[in-house]
């Protein structure tokens, strides 16, 4: 098996779908020759030719629409947005259209669109590169929105996206492009979307987290542990819309206790759903509430002071206590 | 080939564009006037300042460059080759009329009046970056491509309303024009007759993909025709080309006879931004080497050498000025305070709801 960064392994399993499906088209700004500003469409021009992989013209709004069209003439579009937070550009496209295109005719047609798009803070950038707009994708019904935090998740997802005949918002977080490296099989695989992974099994509290704050959420595990010998069990959604309830009803069904965290600010979004999925279907089993760890309501901060902005271990680490010693 | 309908077009620049049917220049690449009747009237000192201007803005371009890579700068998107373009354009404005700039046009607006330890708080993230002072007639820089274009439509329609002679200015590289809001904000002004003017740097690339993917258009003045406004191709890498056919469009627009849109013919030397552009990926070197003999400092210098405006001590000059205003405003920038998360909280609304008041005792209670 390789070792790969998530960015190696998303780019292989464009590579792999792109040489296995002849209908896969991959575009968006600075793909083709740059092969992409994260370098994750590297080689494909290249290897695939400009009919197959190719740069678009600067519209986001554009990109969406030739997705839809594209989608309606058979092709398996993977269009990539070079940063979401330009999704309000093509938010028609996805929102008003791709979403819809199934219901709107009965079936007749669909969308079998990916849109990748890089995301997640930590990394300094402008303004309206890193916000966490995926809490907008969960209230578009029609879409599904997946998030993977590791390289291994990363490629078989991006595989099942690609190869879903409904639209598919795949997320990138930034941070993890290159933070680390995981083994990722070689040739095809796909980790099925929906499909939550307990990626630390706990007896007292169960966490639930998504993206880079799976990996925060590992570490504070880590130190409550340590502090107190208390277990945490930790749940890696992968997937967010839709979610996995059944994972997290078994695991609150052991621990009673739980919290959520996600990078986004507090109000909606998803682990405001979370919490109200389990409390639909979990109630009884917990022996307290359900609190949440995330940014706070504020537009995405200035660059200088994100790191304090961002949800960290150490507030992790109490909300952890606060419902252990609930 | 240039651009097209107006009447109201002032009759040297009709002429210029029937005559030749060419990019506007005014100065060759080697200084040299070949549009006689285009010279635009400045006086002695208003062509040494220009002068200054741009040396100002390389010298400190290249500090930017260098102090980034040191990790003392955040987000920075290098200038040198466009400031002919850049500064020729500002130059031509009142201290009233309002700019809305994109990243890239950091220069147009200090010189427009922003303090330049604001403008490195900018680049590092810092709010107070983009707390504009008061008699400062601009909007921080635009991240979303082409957000400004339609704006600019209304600060011009705003202006227009209020019988207020001031025109709103507007800044897009040319892959910004491919997005609707381009489009869109171009007609709106058409369609309102608004006093508002947009100014297209087209430096070839939009971060790695060449003008000729963006579009069919022959050129991005064309983009003008559909609007129903006045386009002109000038070149950019000539201040004084620049200059006049800015003057032209604005004084224009102030005067009510409607929008124009300017396309500057330029190239940015550097990457496109300081986070982890290659150009070598995407452009030759001898295409950067072809651009850089077309250099606006070298035009301009041999144009104001050879009628005894500038030597190289008045070039040294603003070197060492330069060196110490960037090295002042770097100190200012670093004495700045530092944000605090219940600040920026404080700055989401002017009174502050329940669950943000809330939010920013926790940050609070944490913080002590
Ligand atoms: C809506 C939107 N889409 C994409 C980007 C990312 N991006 C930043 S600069 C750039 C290229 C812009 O090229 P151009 O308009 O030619 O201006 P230049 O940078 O050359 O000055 C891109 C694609 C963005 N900031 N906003």
């Amino acid at each position: 098996m390789a070792q790969m960064t998530m960015i190696q392994a998303i780019n292989d399993a464009l590579r792999i779908e792109l040489e296995r499906d002849e209908r896969v088209l991959v575009f968006g700004e600075d793909v083709g020759k740059n092969g992409g500003v994260f370098r994750a469409t590297e080689g494909l021009q290249a290897q695939f030719g400009e009919e197959r992989v190719f740069d678009t013209p600067l519209a986001e709004s554009g990109i969406g629409g030739l997705a839809v069209g594209l989608g309606l003439t058979g092709f398996r579009p993977v269009m990539e947005i070079q940063f979401f937070g330009f999704l309000f550009e093509t938010m028609d496209s996805i929102a008003s259209q791709m979403a819809r295109m199934r219901y709107r005719s009965g079936g007749r047609y669909h969308s079998p669109i990916t849109v990748r798009a890089p995301f997640g803070g930590g990394v300094k950038t402008p303004e309206l590169h890193a916000d966490s707009f995926e809490g907008l994708m969960l209230q578009t019904p029609g879409l599904k929105v997946v998030i993977p935090s590791n390289p291994y998740d990363a490629k078989g997802l991006l595989i099942s996206a690609i190869r879903d005949n409904d639209p598919v918002i795949f997320l990138e977080h930034m941070k993890l492009y290159r933070s680390f490296r995981g083994e990722v099989p070689e040739g095809e695989y796909t980790v099925p979307i929906g499909k939550a992974n307990v990626v630390q099994e706990g007896k007292d509290v169960t966490v639930i987290a998504y993206g880079a704050m799976v990996h925060t959420a590992l570490k504070a595990a880590e130190q409550v542990k340590k502090e107190r010998q208390a277990e945490v069990e930790v749940i890696d959604l992968r997937t967010i819309s839709p979610i996995d309830i059944d994972t997290i009803v078994k695991s609150i069904q052991k621990t009673n206790r739980a919290i959520v965290v996600q990078e986004a600010q507090k109000q909606a979004g998803a682990a405001a759903e979370i919490i109200a999925q389990i409390n639909e279907k979990a109630i009884l089993h917990l022996e307290a509430p359900v609190l949440r760890v995330t940014a706070p309501d504020t537009v995405y901060p200035f660059a200088m002071i994100e790191d304090e902005w961002l949800p960290d271990a150490k507030r992790v680490v109490q909300a952890i206590n606060e419902v252990l010693d609930f | 080939m240039i651009i097209l309908r107006g009447e109201s077009m002032s009759k040297q620049l009709h002429e210029i564009r029937a005559v030749k049917g060419e990019t506007i220049q005014i100065l060759d690449p080697d200084g040299n006037v070949v549009s006689k009747e285009l010279e635009p009237n400045l006086s002695d000192d208003e062509l040494r300042e220009l002068m200054r201007r741009m040396v100002f803005t390389r010298v400190w371009d290249q500090r930017a460059i260098s102090l980034s890579r040191q990790g003392r700068l955040g987000f920075y998107a290098p200038v040198s080759g466009q400031e002919a373009s850049m500064i020729g354009s500002q130059f031509a404005l009142k201290k009233e009329d309002f700019i809305l700039p994109s990243y890239r046009d950091i220069p147009q607006i200090v010189w427009h009046g922003l303090p330049l330890y604001q403008a490195f708080l900018y680049s590092r993230g810092h709010q107070h970056g983009g707390q504009i002072p008061e008699d400062v007639n601009v909007l921080m820089p635009q991240i979303i491509i082409g957000a400004q274009i339609i704006q600019t439509a209304g600060v011009a329609l705003g202006f227009k309303k209020k019988g207020e002679k001031r025109v709103a200015v507007t800044y897009i590289g040319d892959g910004g024009t491919s997005q609707g809001d381009f489009y869109e904000g171009i007609n709106f002004a058409g369609a309102y007759q608004v006093p508002a003017v947009f100014v297209v740097q087209n430096n070839r690339y939009a971060i790695s993909v060449p003008v000729e993917l963006q579009t069919r258009a022959e050129t991005l003045a064309h983009k003008a025709v559909a609007a129903g406004i006045p386009g002109y191709q000038v070149d950019g890498m000539d201040v004084l080309a620049v200059y006049t056919v800015m003057k032209e469009v604005v004084e224009r627009a102030r005067a009510g006879q409607g929008p124009a849109l300017l396309e500057c013919l330029t190239y940015r030397y550097g990457p496109h931004t300081m986070s982890g552009d290659d150009p070598t990926r995407y452009r030759t070197n001898e295409e950067l080497s072809e651009w850089e003999k077309n250099d606006p400092l070298i035009r301009f210098r041999k144009y104001l050498e050879a009628k005894g405006l500038w030597s190289e001590e008045d070039e040294n000059k603003v070197i060492e000025e330069t060196k110490e205003k960037v090295n002042e405003a770097i100190k200012q920038a670093d004495q700045t305070e530092k944000m605090t998360v219940p600040q920026l909280i404080d700055s989401m609304f002017e009174t502050l709801p329940a669950h943000l008041e809330e939010q920013k005792a926790e940050f609070e209670k944490a913080g002590e």
